[in-house]
């Protein structure tokens, strides 16, 4: 599994890249895309939803799985990805390279992991 | 092969009706079609001749071994059939009047006694068209049961984690959340886990007795203890009636509602996905809020009952698939007392018996005694060949037998869910069992062999990715 | 007794001895003793074939098989042509599991797959599944496919089926979801109260076209102030009615669902039946139950397979939108055989003979004194007519006479039948029950 040093991590398997102090990136880590497999749809939420910690805001499905993705901030949705919406098989080929939504008005960040607890939390998942 | 679209030639068709014998209408131009309808245009031949060719790319019961697991695969008696197609039963309309269709209620309300007697209930609908519409159907009165009693903050039904799909499905369609409970190491309820998640939420429990991991819940009289004391009332999923009818009525181990799958344990046919029948059966105090119309009897007369105030409303239009309802009432009456104990005596035998000619190759998720299914893992063998129970289903298909249930129950990796029912003879498990060994040898020397599987059927693996990115879901005409 | 296990005494005993079990009961042996039941089954003991045949051919017996019937109320005597029974009697067909094994499967899978095209074409949609239970279930499955956390009320009109409006108002409460129960007017949908209550709390709205009572709704402005609303229209529509009339999405539907016993399915005392559901392409993530999709497989041949399962229970679990598990199958197979056997010009003909003789039957018999029509609207193949004697001993003289009368309403139209003509009829049976109409009753 691959991870990227520069970003943050949380236990249910999603990255979150700060573009500035309220707003970031979200999507799905590499170790999630793996355990899914083929990705095959994604339920977006819709742009300016509130999304909260640990709290649901879409779901991913395989062909036999379906996950939910959880928010690692609360804020509001500023963007969903509309080409991951349309092709979300570019997760499975470039999980940090895929933001899936863009949150911005950020008032409070889950408990996250850097790239090295990560991959040690990984490895005991497994 | 052709789909019927692409065998139609325009202006043929099959003459089937004479010609109108009253002056034509027509609707006013503002209500008429504007789109064209294109549907196939073939002769009767050559219908024929297309369902022929879809029949032979058909896999039924009596093509080969079916263990298929939880759904109870077993020999649909021809009679059945036979019966529900009298036109006393089939040329009958639902609305008729009560005195010219007597025989139907009478069916109808001798297959309520027949049933409730063997689950232990007091009465029972018919409508439920299939198992999970039962399950919705029994919620929808566990919640009127709960509200009818003013307690409203009972909105949670437990689910084991071992359950079918359709149970927190329903949960959620009857406006319930459902708390999952994990299975002991012996892969029975946990009591404690279940004393910790009943409480004054606890609208119910769903439980399917033996569960679907082959285990008779042995701890079912202290399991309804504890959910009957939280308040919550006892679900039986029917879908696993099979090894124990005649046997154990979940009526007398504490049940309040059941529901049977006619499909299933009734012998009635899958019909390549239904039509099933779901009843539903209640002990008496929750009798008032089963769905109407009911069926009832007054002096030798059967008729009709909806005014019951407190029903949960219908189900469905109608009275259910009353045509699959005949054919169990057939097969009920022709087993009779003493034969539906020993199909269900030949369910369990058949299924040991299988299990223990496995176990020294397949490990046994949960080993012990099993009732009429066992579940097998794959995943030492997966570790060790990489062949995984997706490998060893396809592989079946080349010897022409139907694969077990894969991949369920969930809490168990790998899993390989076999039932074998209580129709199938030990020459055929015997041979069954050859195969699955030959399989696991191959897998250990020839692993790609498997992963290739399967290689003689009409089409080889689909690519199942791409059917559920880019749908296509209709023939394209253009 | 009958029996159908396959083994003998002896090799149940080889059997048992490999398991090192003494007799059939021990099998139960870890079952507490408690629990079990005593004495068996109070039921009657077992019978032969000839003998449960006798029995069941006897309450068969108890029934009246009309040959003539005048009664539609959502179920609907039809010709069923020879093919379309001999195709739903294959053996395969009849047992088979759901397809879940697509390499051994593609028989049904691509009867499926052609029903849902099918069921496309009828309705103008872009999207069909493989089948729900019935008419019923169909509208309340496709109610749920349009509610959300922000638009939660559903609007049904008061002229749909009474059973299919039961059965919604049960799924409603089910769900704790608000129904609004939209009122009739002169036999149709009151559109002042659709204009006035529709609002951006409003989910859905569902009509029934041609309606309880027979008539042809006005669809299309229905659907016109339910768009504006922001709301789903949902058209439950008599497919027969869907080969001539306008289609669901040529009135606007964004759903259109419907009871499928009319294409070749027997009346069989109320089912089973068959339950369509099409929407347009936007909502396909919505749709219920199982759907069938075409691909490839390794080697590149075009092959079916059940598709987009992610929604189901089987996968999704609690947060499935839908239950449904086992379908209506072979009545889904059986009506694309009726639809490919009667073709186009076939379907088209069944409609337009049960339009004709509905409104040969409607002139003639609102021509005897008495026999009203209540409504002045258009009408497909039902309509409803007063009835100057009582109905029960009207239905009685019919009944006598081999007839299956007109439905008897109740409510508002207490003392009305609502009759239904079908190409079943013909002109000297419709001729013959207007003659026993001008009779009159000995009352």
């Amino acid at each position: 599994m691959k991870v990227d040093k520069d970003i943050k991590y949380s236990k249910t398997h999603e990255w979150v890249k700060f573009l500035d102090d309220t707003t970031a990136l979200i999507g799905l880590t590499d170790y999630a895309q793996e355990q899914l497999g083929d990705l095959v749809f994604i339920n977006m939420p819709a742009e300016g939803d509130e999304v909260s910690c640990d709290t649901p805001f879409g779901d991913i499905e395989s062909v036999k799985a379906v996950s939910d993705i959880n928010s690692p901030v609360d804020g509001i949705v500023a963007e969903v990805n509309e080409e991951i919406a349309e092709n979300p098989e570019n997760i499975n080929s470039d999980p940090y390279g895929s933001w899936i939504i863009k949150v911005s008005n950020i008032t409070e960040i889950c408990d996250l992991m850097d790239a090295d607890s990560y991959e040690r939390f990984c490895q005991e998942e497994a | 092969m052709k789909l019927i679209f692409e065998r139609s030639t325009p202006g043929l068709s099959c003459e089937v009706l004479p010609p109108c014998d009253v002056e034509p209408y027509e609707l006013k131009p503002e209500q008429r079609r504007g789109q064209e309808l294109r549907l196939p245009e073939v002769t009767e031949g050559e219908i024929s001749r297309h369902y022929t060719q879809l029949e032979s790319q058909t896999f039924g019961v009596n093509s080969g071994y079916y263990p298929l697991g939880s759904c109870t695969m077993k020999y649909n008696p021809k009679i059945n059939d036979e019966i529900a197609g009298l036109p006393g039963f089939s040329d009958i309309h639902p609305l008729q009047p009560a005195h010219t269709v007597q025989g139907c209620l009478e069916a109808l309300h001798l297959a309520e006694r027949l049933f409730c007697e063997i689950t232990g209930m007091d009465n029972m609908t018919f409508q439920p068209a299939a198992g999970a519409h039962g399950e919705l159907a029994g919620l929808i009165m566990i919640k009127k049961y709960h509200d009818s009693r003013q307690d409203e903050k009972r909105n949670k039904i437990i689910v084991p984690d071992t359950a079918h799909g359709t149970n927190p499905a329903s949960a959620t369609m009857a406006g319930f959340t459902s708390v999952s409970i994990s299975s002991g190491s012996d892969g029975l309820v946990d009591l404690e886990a279940l004393k910790a998640a009943a409480g004054e939420d606890t609208a119910g429990l769903m439980l399917t007795n033996p569960n679907t991991l082959g285990l008779f819940e042995k701890n079912i009289v202290e399991i309804a203890e504890i959910v009957h004391k939280a308040g919550g009332l006892l679900y039986y999923d029917g879908a696993n009636l099979n090894p124990v009818m005649g046997i154990v009525r979940p009526g007398d181990t504490g049940f309040d509602i059941v529901h049977l799958n006619l499909h299933k344990t009734f012998s009635t046919p899958h019909g390549g996905g239904g039509p099933g029948a779901g009843p539903v059966g209640c002990k008496a105090f929750l009798s008032k809020f089963l769905p109407v119309p009911r069926v009832e009897e007054k002096d030798g007369k059967f008729y009709f009952a909806s005014d019951y105030e407190d029903t949960m409303g219908s189900m469905k239009a109608f009275y259910g698939n009353f045509l699959i309802v005949l054919r169990a009432l057939t097969y009920t009456l022709t087993l009779g007392r003493k034969g539906i104990p020993e199909a269900a005596k030949s369910a369990v035998l058949n299924a040991n018996y299988m299990m223990k000619s496995l176990e020294d190759l397949f490990q046994v998720a949960f080993p012990g005694r099993c009732m009429h299914e066992f579940v097998l893992t794959a995943e030492p063998l997966k570790k060790k060949t990489g062949v995984s129970a997706l490998d060893i289903a396809k592989s079946l298909l080349d010897h022409e037998m139907h694969p077990p249930t894969v991949y369920f129950p969930q809490i168990v990796h790998e899993a390989l869910m076999i039932e074998p029912t209580d129709t199938e003879s030990k020459q055929s498990i015997d041979e069954a069992v050859k195969v699955y060994r030959q399989l696991y040898e191959k897998a250990c020397t020839d692993p790609e062999a498997l992963h290739q599987a399967p290689v003689k059927t009409a089409v080889r693996r689909l690519d199942e990715v791409t059917a559920a990115r880019k749908p296509i879901l209709r023939y394209n005409f253009d | 007794m009958g029996s159908y296990i396959p083994n003998s005494k002896a090799e149940q005993e080889r059997m048992l001895d490999f398991l090192g079990l003494a007799s059939l009961d021990d099998l139960y042996d870890e079952i507490p003793d408690k629990v079990k039941l005593k004495d068996g089954l109070n039921i009657p003991e077992g019978k032969s074939e000839l003998e449960v045949r006798r029995r069941m051919e006897t309450l068969a017996g108890k029934n009246t098989v009309f040959h003539t019937i005048f009664r539609g109320a959502g179920a609907y005597r039809h010709y069923i042509p020879a093919i379309v029974k001999a195709v739903a009697s294959k053996e395969k067909f009849i047992t088979a599991y759901t397809p879940y094994q697509p390499e051994i499967s593609q028989g049904v899978l691509q009867s499926i797959f052609e029903f849902q095209t099918m069921i496309c074409e009828l309705t103008g949609m872009d999207v069909a599944n493989a089948s729900v239970y019935d008419g019923a279930t169909a509208c309340a499955e496709a109610i749920s496919m349009c509610v959300d956390r922000k638009r939660d009320v559903v609007y049904v009109s008061a002229t749909v089926h009474p059973d299919y409006l039961r059965t919604v108002k049960t799924y409603c409460y089910a769900a704790g979801r608000k129904l609004v129960v939209v009122p009739e007017k002169d036999g149709v949908t009151d559109i002042a109260f659709l204009k006035e209550n529709l609002d951006e709390k409003s989910a859905a709205f569902l009509m029934q076209q041609p309606n309880f009572y027979g008539i042809i709704e006005d669809a299309e402005t229905y659907f016109g102030v339910a768009r504006e609303a922001g709301a789903k229209s949902i058209m439950c529509i008599n497919p027969f009615y869907g080969a001539i009339g306008r289609t669901p999405r040529e009135c606007g539907a964004d759903i259109a669902v419907g009871e499928g016993q009319p294409l070749g399915i027997s009346l069989g005392f109320g089912g089973p039946y068959l339950g369509f559901m099409a929407c347009v392409q936007e909502m396909t993530r919505k749709l219920p139950g199982r759907i069938v999709g075409q691909t490839t497989d390794l080697e590149g041949k075009r092959a079916f397979v059940l598709t987009l399962q992610a929604r189901e229970q089987h996968i999704r679990r609690e947060k499935a939108s839908s239950n449904i598990c086992s379908n209506q199958g072979l009545c889904a197979l059986t009506a694309a055989c009726y639809m490919s056997t009667m073709g186009p010009s076939g379907i088209k003909e069944v409609a337009n003979q049960c339009l004709s003789k509905a409104h040969y039957a409607a002139k003639l018999i609102s021509s005897v004194p008495g026999y009203e029509l209540v409504f002045d609207a258009e009408f497909f193949h039902e309509f409803v007519t007063k009835c100057p004697v009582s109905v029960n001993k009207l239905m009685a003289k019919l009944e006598r006479q081999g007839i299956l009368g007109g439905y008897p309403l109740g409510g508002p139209y207490e003392g009305c039948i609502l009759w239904c003509f079908t190409e079943m009829n013909t002109k000297e049976e419709i001729d013959q029950l207007v003659a026993i109409l001008k009779e009159g009753i000995q009352e």
